[in-house]
């Protein structure tokens, strides 16, 4: 057990999230912690891919590209609810993700990343190509999820970020409870029994490939979702959101923060979002900064921040 | 004919410099097992150095020459200060790091240099050489022969010299490799300068043709890496033959199918290869360790 | 022991931080995001140096109506999703009274709506007529649309007689927007595409594409929209190959820069339709624009080291748009700034002679493109 058990740090988020809100001082902080939650939901999925099951991914970015062109174009033109179309990316990402995670999973460590880096770009590549449709590299409308509308009419008036940093909040204490129980579960133990060996793991019967298959399948759906809620978020959407560094910054969020929990990966979406926020007072400096900070948690927090710390504290306290 | 000669001369000059990109990948793999994503910034490095020695007044070859040996100080200051401290991490950690450190250096030229295009004269002038009907630049023959002479050099290290085989020792197993009285700080060291070299000298040849600024380093790794995976990492043959691949497949599906779709073209040409062969075309076989 | 010195760091980053964070006293914010870093620092590297050097000039001045100039830069590095959020922290917490950027179409799309519910001016520096067409009330925008660039060019073609081209388009926004734009209205001049080829932006060889194109027959000339490095290497590839018909570019490229990347022997004879800033000293006396694009050239050549570009000229025709509506509102309420930006009149900068209204939130037309050829390494006015 890393931190300790699931209801405390389902219990830890929920009160951050719905106490943090009493220290902001403008509502741009709400649009901040919005892009958390969006960005910690696309990570909780990669927890359960690099954290659980020992994959790894650089081109998780496609998935979130598929949720959120999803969000744009199944509006127009299949006339379907905003959200259901967000059902809908993420019905087509997992199916996606079934049929492209057979082949690649059989692949290993940096044979599995270029692969799934070559899959990211792929759909990046026909995201900003295919202009008629999907407006090009400049991106085009999402229509209004048209919640806040219906919140207000039973007397919940939200702004704009208020309802978006609220909703997307939910959603994220939703996959983080999805993927803690996940952990718990026979499937999550078969997970990790895998990360830890593969032979070892297949000769106890735990039949590995199906295992790295739904790991696989349900991180697509989590980065899927992800950029649904981003493009919904933005009302407006260009293929970045599918883009190499965008997977890149999944990835690094994840590891950062430690991709072994939950609430470590979310942390490690905090803290990367909110790094470009604050280090713009560097001015030119930014970028330097940027990598200095990486590269010296690496160093010196090399399983991430959270798991160390608590491990120092622990450390300590004995 | 004369078009298919002309796609065939563009894909070769293309696949040199991806080769050259991916050959700098090799020697920090075989010593490390870490993929250096910071490898593109050598490129730029020596690109930008060179650039900016020789608008001081520095004649081009020493100007090269001085880019080189910065970037492979550079290079070694990454192992010293990033790399050597985080023995032992994980190698999702290692990858982080240094796609910090590329972010680093990338930020750091950014301040030194600025961020304005820059190339430099070509070698031996610009008159196009024909050659039954189609054109290739006499800079793309240097970077031609320099792909070829890296690689060339590479082989001869691994295969031929003690220190050569000392990296391969130290990247298959450390302790024994110290056991048997291997220096593995050194060939650390080693290794980290010699791939910044061969980064730096990849840039000084291919800035003529493809131009250089400070942002020019994670599209050349990404396509080196993918070169390099394509032929097999850590393996020379493998870097040279993936990167001399991926540049005529671009070019063919350029000039035959469609310009929109030929990086797309090279990567399920890299995915239906690895699902064949996933160790790549010349990759070393490797078992699990229980 | 290392893990407290990390603490002791991250502490000392925060507390730096937030004493920088602490409001400075304004007078009058100005709010910018602009692509500083990433694939359109060509373009917003320019701007930014443009915005900061200019403040600081008016600011020794005197400042405008007696109050200073307070701008608040932001880096998007090109990426519309954090473009949002620095307007988001603009409007919300910074509270600006006026913003200038958007350095590409995606980031400028992307951050009109937070502009349009705040109700705060937004003056935007890319190409695409999208941004201004339909006029939405707090939205404006200071270079000529990419569409106004193709009509320029497809007249300069129509004049030589061309009427079948062959089109090689960067795939990165700048190209594939110009491309989009030119396709929607080469019909009205008569002219057909024979050839439709693109390259990545950071492709090094373009010879495969130009071979097709050289090979289709028909073809009387090339255009190339993009910018960056990719153009210089087309016009260096074009040369290659001898392809030995009429090359034009776009106003992407309309830089010195441009013409030394190319190498003066590629770039002979290359058209691109251009602003007067290029051209500064070879404009008669009589020019209108003469003394603003040379005041703007020198300072900036001397501030800067660099050679001025278009891009930079977007960031000071805006600035100086606002500046100008600033002052005859004689207010610096939102809503005020924004009826007086509307109210611009015959203001000269470095693209043409602005004249908005509440229909034209761009008021540049087709003349203040002038059309330039590289002779010699240099530019010359071919009109």
């Amino acid at each position: 057990m890393r931190l300790s058990s699931k209801t405390t740090t389902l219990l830890i988020l929920a009160a951050v999230i719905a106490i943090a809100p009493v220290f902001f001082p403008s509502s741009y902080y709400f649009r901040v912690g919005s892009l958390i939650f969006v960005n910690g939901l696309a990570v909780t999925g990669l927890v359960i891919l690099i954290g659980y099951a020992g994959q790894i991914s650089l081109g998780h970015a496609g998935f979130a590209g598929i949720g959120a062109y999803a969000c744009a174009l199944a509006p127009v033109h299949l006339g379907l609810h905003p959200a259901l179309a967000a059902v809908l990316g993420a019905a087509l990402s997992a199916a996606i993700a079934f049929l492209v995670g057979r082949p690649i999973l059989r692949l290993k460590g940096y044979y599995l990343a270029v692969a799934s880096l070559g899959f990211g770009i792929l759909v990046s590549m026909v995201l900003s190509n295919e202009a008629q449709l999907t407006g090009g590299p400049d991106g085009m409308a999402v229509p209004e999820l048209g919640l806040r509308a219906v919140l207000k009419a039973i007397g919940i008036d939200l702004s704009n970020t208020e309802f978006w940093y609220a909703f997307s909040g939910l959603v994220l204490v939703i996959g983080a409870w999805l993927a803690l129980n996940l952990y718990h579960s026979p499937t999550g133990r078969a997970l990790r029994a895998l990360h830890g060996s593969e032979v070892a793991a297949r000769t106890v019967g735990v039949d590995v490939a199906h295992y790295k298959l739904v790991a696989f399948v349900l991180s697509a759906v989590y980065a899927s979702v992800s950029g649904s809620l981003l493009a919904l978020q933005n009302k407006f959407i260009t293929p970045d959101v599918a883009g190499f560094m965008h997977s890149i910054e999944m990835v690094t969020m994840a590891v950062l923060g430690g991709a072994g929990s939950v609430l470590g990966a979310i942390l490690g979406a905090a803290i990367l979002t909110t790094l470009p926020q604050v280090l713009t007072v560097f001015q030119e400096y930014e970028q330097l900064m940027l990598g200095l900070v990486m590269m010296l948690v690496m160093i010196f927090m090399r399983e991430g921040l959270l798991p160390s710390i608590t491990r120092r504290i622990r450390g300590r306290a004995e | 004919m004369p078009e298919l000669l002309q796609f065939l001369l563009s894909g070769i000059t293309v696949g040199a410099v991806y080769a050259l990109v991916a050959l700098g990948f090799t020697i920090i793999y075989n010593a490390s097992d870490v993929v250096n994503f910071a490898q593109g910034e050598f490129v730029m490095l020596g690109g930008m150095i060179t650039f900016f020695a020789h608008a001081a007044g520095l004649p081009l070859p020493l100007a090269a020459l001085i880019a080189i040996i910065a970037t492979a100080g550079i290079g070694v200051a990454l192992n010293k200060l990033a790399i050597e401290p985080a023995r032992g991490a994980p190698v999702v950690s290692l990858i982080i790091i240094t796609i910090g450190a590329s972010i680093f250096i990338r930020g750091a030229t950014q301040l030194v240099f600025d961020k304005q295009i820059h190339r430099f004269p070509a070698f031996s002038g610009d008159q196009p050489i024909l050659i039954g009907g189609a054109t290739i630049l006499p800079q793309s023959l240097w970077v031609i022969a320099g792909a070829l002479a890296v690689f060339f050099c590479l082989w001869l290290f691994f295969t031929r010299t003690l220190i050569g085989r000392a990296v391969l020792a130290t990247a298959n197993n450390r302790i024994a490799a110290q056991l048997v009285g291997i220096n593995t700080n050194y060939v650390m060291t080693l290794s980290f300068a010699m791939s910044a070299a061969i980064g730096a000298l990849a840039g000084v040849l291919v800035t003529p043709i493809t131009l250089t600024s400070y942002d020019v380093g994670l599209a050349l790794a990404l396509k080196g890496f993918a070169a390099a995976m394509l032929g097999g990492m850590g393996n020379p043959k493998g870097a040279l033959v993936g990167g001399l691949l991926l540049g005529i497949l671009e070019a063919m599906t350029a000039g035959y199918i469609s310009s929109q779709y030929k990086d797309a073209a090279a990567f399920v040409v890299i995915l239906a290869v690895l699902f064949a062969m996933p160790q790549g075309l010349f990759g070393r076989k490797s078992t699990d360790r229980v | 022991m290392k893990f407290s010195l990390t603490t002791t760091a991250l502490a000392g980053t925060l507390a730096l931080v937030l004493g920088f964070a602490a409001p400075a006293l304004a007078d009058i914010k100005i709010g910018a995001t602009l692509s500083e870093t990433g694939p359109a620092s060509f373009l917003g590297d320019p701007e930014a140096k443009t915005l900061k050097m200019l403040v600081e000039e008016i600011n020794a001045a005197g400042g405008v109506n007696g109050e200073k100039i307070d701008l608040i830069v932001y880096d998007d590095g090109g990426d519309p999703n954090k473009a949002r959020t620095f307007a988001t922290r603009l409007v919300e917490d910074d509270e600006v009274v006026a913003v200038i950027g958007g350095t590409t179409t995606g980031t400028s799309m992307a951050i009109i709506p937070v502009f349009e519910d705040a109700e705060i001016p937004f003056i935007s520096l890319a190409g695409a007529i999208e941004i201004i067409d339909p006029v939405r009330p707090f939205t404006f925008k200071t270079p000529h649309t990419d569409r106004m660039a193709c009509a320029k060019i497809f007249e300069d073609m129509k004049k030589a007689g061309i009427g079948k081209i062959g089109l090689i388009s960067g795939s990165d926004g700048f190209g594939a927007s110009m491309r989009k734009q030119c396709l929607e209205i080469i019909g009205d001049y008569g002219i057909e595409v024979l050839a439709d080829e693109t390259y990545g932006p950071t492709d090094a060889d373009m010879t495969p594409q130009l071979t097709n194109i050289k090979g289709k027959d028909g073809v009387q000339a090339v255009l190339n929209p993009g910018f960056g490095q990719g153009p210089a290497i087309v016009t260096r590839n074009y040369a290659q190959l001898a392809v030995g018909l009429p090359l034009y570019q776009s106003h992407g490229v309309a830089s010195d820069g441009f013409i030394e990347l190319a190498g003066a022997e590629a770039a002979e004879g290359v058209r691109l339709p251009g602003t007067a800033l290029l051209v500064a000293s070879l404009l008669p006396e009589s020019d209108p624009q003469r003394a603003v694009v040379v005041a703007y050239k020198d300072a900036y050549e001397k501030a800067t080291g660099k050679p001025v570009s278009t891009f930079g000229g977007y960031a000071h025709d805006a600035l100086r748009i606002l500046v100008d509506a600033i002052t005859r509102a004689g207010s610096t309420e939102p809503s005020a700034i924004r009826d007086a930006i509307e109210g611009t009149s015959g203001l000269v900068g470095t693209t043409g002679t602005v004249t908005m209204t509440a229909e034209d939130h761009l008021g540049l037309d087709l003349s203040a493109f002038r059309m330039l050829q590289i002779e010699k390494g240099g530019w010359k006015i071919v009109e």
